[in-house]
């Protein structure tokens, strides 16, 4: 009989850490998926505990897989390390030149006076020996994980341009199978701290975030009835805002955070609706025989993006937030479904279906340029991430429902999943500032 | 004779064991949707020759609606990809049902609407909306008052089949009656 490698043996017991941290929670388990061609070498050093800190978190190690996780980084292995400085005096940066290391982040954590961390870091370019980045993060004890993610953003902000998004969550619907439990989750961006929202025996659908990341409006079973909710994550108060007779569907809140709109079938059938969540006026935006739903603020506030059949098979529309006539935007397909915004607005991206396969694609605002993210083959709930730079979606892995975020530039995907069950229905949250 | 919920019950069994007893070698999914009659034999009753019973009648303790050898027995309608429209062999169903909520005292009835798991969340749950819609206006041009009707879509939420196969597809597109 063979022996287990070495490798083989670390795993197992880094699979053995990972169950037995996860406690009773269901923890979403990140996988990368594809390669990682083009990403940029990066050493992130074991950060140095200074006074005594024993911190519960390995900060460097959440930095790391924050970079890589991006598709855009390829941090260097720990294992590969000769030395591990942990302030820019202590870097021989010819080392790092050796190891053909494009960026260097070193750090340290102190205790504070009363509790809590300091984590000081540095980021170095290995090719030039300057400092790009130095700056200190203060952190409960409790929230380490966010501080290393803060971190990362800041790191990814300065290397690529581009505001990061790792301190962000991510909302998600589970269950484990047919007429089992259903539950509404918040997790963090890397999978780590799954929150129950709701857990109910009746469906629960369309999560979706208020722009300041406070609150969700989802859309729950719960009465034997479709209605909309909107709570409050920080306290779990929420409050019922649509509970009319049909279907109460697919809310989403404009980016000032005042309205939700939302398809509503009360007179008759399925229209789209804008609720004024301040003084409660509900009003009526399509009047059409045909199913009118899934709508999508534009990022300004001005128009909505919405799906209808009115043509004979669903395509998108868009009309002005202030009402009026609807204007049809695809053209190519005959099933163009669930279409949001970019965060910069000069992109959609939505469920399309070809060759009877159920795919995400992005394109411009005129449903032109269509380029596929997906392939398939019941591929659904497609959005922008908060940067614009991934499109997350739910798809079937092996006759299971995992979440998928793909990078729209280069880098690898990596696939969201829980040990059992499925996940659905992701929706990331608005940069948390 | 067998109470429904105990033959349902040892249905679901059969299908357990059976799959269970292929699990080393699975069977080809099956690629073409079910035909109209495939479908009503998969229903829980085929007898469609029967007159509509007496309801509570004190001879016949057993309520038509439970009863495998009424008509009324059979209370799902299917529909096919993308539409709410009934299709013309379930007009008899749902004029016999009509006839039966009609003259009930007191039966209101829930139509729940239902799609496959193809296509997009929300818009299925428009769609199974629809398919109820359809439903509640045939029984209403029938006679019924509305106010005995109740319309409820659950989209792809609650699929009576799972699997993506034609099969299940077929299965699932449907508006329950529940009495």
């Amino acid at each position: 009989m063979q022996r287990p490698s070495i490798t083989t043996t670390l795993l197992f017991a880094a699979l053995l850490a990972l169950v037995c941290s996860a406690g009773a929670q269901a923890k979403l388990t990140i996988e990368i998926t594809g390669g990682v061609e083009g990403a940029q070498p990066i050493a992130v050093v074991p950060f140095g505990d200074v006074d005594g800190a024993r911190p519960d978190v390995d900060i460097a190690d959440v930095v790391a897989a924050d970079l890589a996780r991006s598709g855009k980084f390829k941090p260097m292995p720990r294992r590969e390390m000769l030395m591990t400085p942990h302030r820019e005096e202590d870097v021989d940066i010819r080392e790092w030149q050796l190891l053909a290391m494009n960026s260097l982040v070193v750090g340290e954590v102190m205790p504070r006076a009363g509790g809590g961390y300091d984590i000081h870091y540095e980021l170095l370019d290995v090719f030039s020996g300057k400092k790009l980045l130095a700056d200190t993060v203060s952190s409960t004890s409790k929230g380490l994980r966010n501080a290393a993610h803060r971190i990362a953003d800041a790191i990814y902000e300065d290397l690529t341009g581009e505001p990061g998004i790792f301190a962000t969550r991510i909302a998600y619907v589970t269950s484990s199978g047919r007429n089992s439990r259903v539950v509404l989750r918040v997790a963090d961006a890397d999978g780590y701290n799954a929150q129950t929202i709701v857990d109910s025996a009746e469906p629960i659908m369309s999560p979706n975030w208020s722009p300041d990341a406070r609150k969700l409006a989802y859309v729950s079973f719960e009465g034997r009835h479709s209605a909309i909710y909107v709570q409050d994550l920080a306290s779990g108060r929420r409050e019922q805002v649509a509970s009319y007779e049909g279907i109460n569907s697919a809310p989403a809140f404009s980016p000032d955070g005042r309205k939700l709109a939302m398809s509503l079938s009360k007179d008759g059938n399925p229209d789209i609706y804008v609720l004024d969540l301040t003084t409660r006026q509900l009003t009526r935006l399509t009047d059409h025989y045909a199913i009118d739903t899934e709508p999508a603020w534009s990022p300004d506030g001005s128009q909505l993006v919405f799906t209808s059949d009115r043509g004979g098979k669903p395509q998108i529309y868009r009309m002005s937030a202030a009402g009026g006539p609807a204007q049809r935007v695809t053209f190519e397909g005959d099933y163009n479904a669930a279409a949001s915004y970019s965060p910069d607005g000069n992109a959609l991206v939505m469920v399309t279906r070809e060759g009877g396969r159920f795919r995400v694609v992005v394109t411009d605002t005129n449903g032109g340029s269509r380029r596929y993210v997906s392939s398939g083959p019941l591929d659904e709930s497609p959005s922008f991430a908060p940067n614009g730079d991934m499109v997350i979606y739910a798809t079937q892995n092996n006759g299971r429902g995992v979440l998928v975020a793909t990078p729209l530039s280069s880098g690898a995907s990596h696939r969201l999943s829980q040990d059992s069950g499925e996940v659905r229905e992701p929706a990331w949250s608005p940069l948390l500032h | 004779m067998l109470n429904p919920r105990l033959r349902f019950l040892a249905v679901i069994l059969l299908a357990v064991l059976a799959v269970a007893g292929c699990a080393t070698q699975p069977p080809p999914p099956q690629q073409t949707p079910p035909s109209g009659a495939e479908l009503d034999a998969l229903r829980p009753s085929g007898d469609t020759a029967a007159e509509v019973p007496e309801p509570l009648g004190p001879a016949k303790p057993l309520s038509p609606l439970d009863d495998p050898n009424s008509p009324l027995y059979n209370k799902v309608v299917y529909f096919d990809y993308d539409t709410a429209e009934i299709r013309p062999q379930d007009t008899d169903l749902l004029r016999t049902h009509a006839a039966y909520i009609y003259r009930t005292p007191g039966v209101t009835v829930t139509l729940e609407g239902h799609t496959d798991e193809r296509g997009t969340r929300d818009y299925n749950l428009a769609l199974g909306d629809r398919r109820a819609d359809a439903v509640q206006q045939f029984l209403v041009a029938e006679g019924v008052p509305p106010e005995k009707l109740r319309r409820l879509s659950y989209g792809e939420e609650r699929p009576a089949e799972s699997g993506s196969t034609e099969r299940a597809w077929a299965l699932n597109r449907r508006v329950e009656l529940v009495y």
